[in-house]
């Protein structure tokens, strides 16, 4: 645990690299200052975390990369607001606070001896990889991994390194699609829903992990709901304006869960026994 | 003397003095024609008639208050560019006794311990200031507008929460300490005994609890009407003249919804903790422009569903309202939750 006795406390760390992944997606690695406290921090993948820009503010971000590589921290910030703002000015060495690791994460367990179906949308991507490179790590204990990404236009696709990885490689069958016709782009067209109809994966031992802005979540759950994934074969990742992080500010609620604490990752089933407030 | 106590009424700023000798002592004074908690000084008037407009809360649980500090320096000589950031933390809350709070004040400081406390990420700021504080009540003889307390698993008397409970007795106040922390408070102080005023002050008591009113229906049910509360329609019609102004839950002592925000200047800075509302609209507003509360009936149903739902869900049934009524006291809207929650009881009536 990086958390001190003092939660509100971050670990003050350095942004050790600085990739563009798009026209508004960085992603950052980072190492904790404190290198006793990096070799002994754990976490599970699908966890979270915050990052301080100190007299700016915290804002919550999936850590992307999995607990089977522990080089770095890595977090994706897609420019929006005024924290990722800040975060998307800052240089490579700078100091910045983490306070991780934060909330539930994938149940990655129960999926053992399972085909994997992840579909992302746009930032969305970023708890799917965390999960996809843990996987990709202990490939022996998953059967297919099929994964669905896509983003408004071809720039907009994070991870290009993993995608050209994963598109190379025979266990992993990747499809790729943006929402319109872009010069040069040979791939699928068509919103996130919709290809996934289009492939048509079988629900039969098989478990839907997505994430995506609200209205790709929406349609995609529905598509899934027509594929016959039943509710519990379903998991997704929510996100929340969030303070706190540890379940006291009150803002992140689904009706007596939290989605800082007892989320981010809820199966359907679950989401369904919640007032409607994703 | 251990376990009661009593002090004819001119002796009680004497009492006040006494303790304010190792304490902060804060008791409700009347400001303008508001009565708030205020810090005790020597001479200093009491306000008692009528309970605080705004709790004690704000003691245990500062309005605002300063999580961390910190300051940024160029250490480096060698890279200008480089700045280092130093985290700070401060505590300096001194012992502190709140003297005159109302039963359901000190049950709502109980609801906020089960939050800040009995977790895994217990909250240091809040419990420093709980541990360090001595809740002195003063148990109701009679109602005030709005008031529902014994509806909701309280009372004019009760003793949750609180260290001592002090009646008022005709000719004076009976004390009966209910923690070591309130032993440790009236063992300080010279005090009368009171053993013989034991019998008066529960008779007062229980006179009282007789006098609340109960705001649900008769043959309500202890359960809420899911149907009821998922339907969108109710809650428009409830809430229609709710104007979003957030004062309930300012006023209210179980609400705890906070802020955290950063505050700099040139080199240095502090991120701060602000009460917050769940009634307003950008309290859960995402930065995408998604709003998962966008409309008032979601967010009005969102902060009952806490109270009577979605809290006891979490905590063993307990339900986070102290039927206090300053919502219903203070609403400018004259909205009034216990009369929601009758109809969420039993649905025949709406």
């Amino acid at each position: 645990m990086a958390l001190n006795q003092n939660p509100y406390m971050p670990e003050m760390a350095t942004v050790t690299r600085i990739i563009e992944e798009t026209p508004n997606i960085k992603s950052f690695q980072v190492v904790f200052n404190d290198k006793e406290k990096m070799k002994a921090f754990k976490f599970q993948p699908g966890q979270v975390g915050q990052l301080s820009v100190f007299g700016v503010g915290e804002s919550t971000f999936v850590i992307n990369t999995p607990p089977t590589r522990m080089e770095y921290l890595q977090f994706s910030v897609m420019k929006a607001g005024e924290v990722t703002s800040a975060l998307h000015n800052l240089y490579e060495g700078d100091q910045i606070g983490v306070r991780a690791p934060l909330g539930n994460y994938f149940p990655f367990d129960r999926m053992k001896g399972k085909n994997i179906l992840f579909v992302g949308g746009g930032i969305g991507m970023a708890p799917l990889r965390t999960l996809i490179l843990y996987m990709l790590d202990n490939r022996e204990d998953y059967k297919d991994i099929t994964i669905i990404y896509g983003a408004r236009t071809p720039p907009d696709l994070c991870y290009k390194e993993d995608i050209k990885e994963w598109e190379s490689r025979k266990d992993v069958n990747l499809i790729l699609t943006v929402d319109a016709q872009f010069p040069g782009w040979e791939k699928r067209v068509g919103f996130v829903p919709t290809v996934l109809k289009e492939v048509a994966p079988k629900p039969d031992n098989t478990v839907a992990i997505t994430c995506g802005p609200p209205i790709m979540i929406k349609f995609v759950l529905e598509g899934l709901a027509e594929l016959k994934f039943p509710d519990d074969q379903i998991v997704t990742t929510l996100e929340k304006r969030m303070k706190c992080g540890i379940g006291l500010c009150g803002r992140c609620n689904i009706g007596h869960k939290y989605v800082c604490k007892d989320g981010p990752v809820f199966t359907l089933r679950e989401l369904k026994e919640l007032p409607d407030e994703a | 003397m251990a376990d009661t106590g009593f002090l004819p009424k001119e002796k009680l700023k004497d009492f006040l003095e006494a303790l304010s000798k190792d304490a902060v002592v804060y008791a409700p004074a009347l400001e303008g024609d508001i009565v708030l908690f205020k810090e005790y000084s020597q001479g200093k008037d009491l306000y008692l008639d009528r309970p605080a407009n705004l709790g004690p809360k704000s003691i245990i649980y500062p309005q605002c208050e300063t999580l961390l500090s910190f300051d940024f320096k160029k250490n480096d000589p060698e890279d200008p560019k480089k700045v280092d950031i130093e985290l700070k933390t401060e505590s300096n809350f001194a012992n502190t006794v709140v003297f005159g709070c109302r039963p359901c004040d000190a049950k709502g400081l109980v609801i906020y311990d089960k939050v800040f406390i009995d977790t895994d990420t217990a909250d240091p700021y809040y419990k420093e200031r709980r541990d360090k504080t001595t809740i002195i009540s003063f148990a109701c003889e009679a109602p005030f507008a709005g008031c529902f307390c014994t509806a909701v698993g309280g009372g004019p008397a009760d003793t949750t929460g609180s260290d001592v409970l002090m009646t008022d007795v005709g000719d004076g106040f009976f004390f009966e300490a209910l923690t070591e922390k309130g032993k440790a408070v009236l063992k300080s102080v010279p005090m009368q005994d009171g053993a013989s005023y034991k019998e008066k002050a529960q008779k007062i008591k229980s006179e009282a609890e007789k006098k609340i009113r109960n705001p649900f229906p008769k043959d309500a049910t202890e359960k809420l009407s899911q149907k009821l509360f998922d339907s969108d329609e109710f809650w428009e019609k409830v809430v229609s003249k709710c104007i979003s102004c957030g004062a309930c839950t300012y006023l209210c002592p179980t609400c705890y919804c906070f802020n955290i925000t950063d505050e700099k200047t040139k080199d240095k800075g502090e991120r701060i903790r602000t009460w917050d509302a769940c009634m307003f609209n950008h309290f859960t507003l995402e930065t995408s422009g998604h709003n998962p509360r966008p409309s008032k009936l979601k967010r009005f149903r969102n902060r009952v569903g806490h109270k009577f739902l979605y809290y006891p869900e979490k905590y063993n049934g307990v339900i986070a309202c102290c039927g206090c009524g300053r919502c219903i006291r203070y609403c400018p809207a004259s909205v009034d939750i216990s009369e929601i929650v009758g109809y969420l009881k039993d649905p025949k009536q709406k």
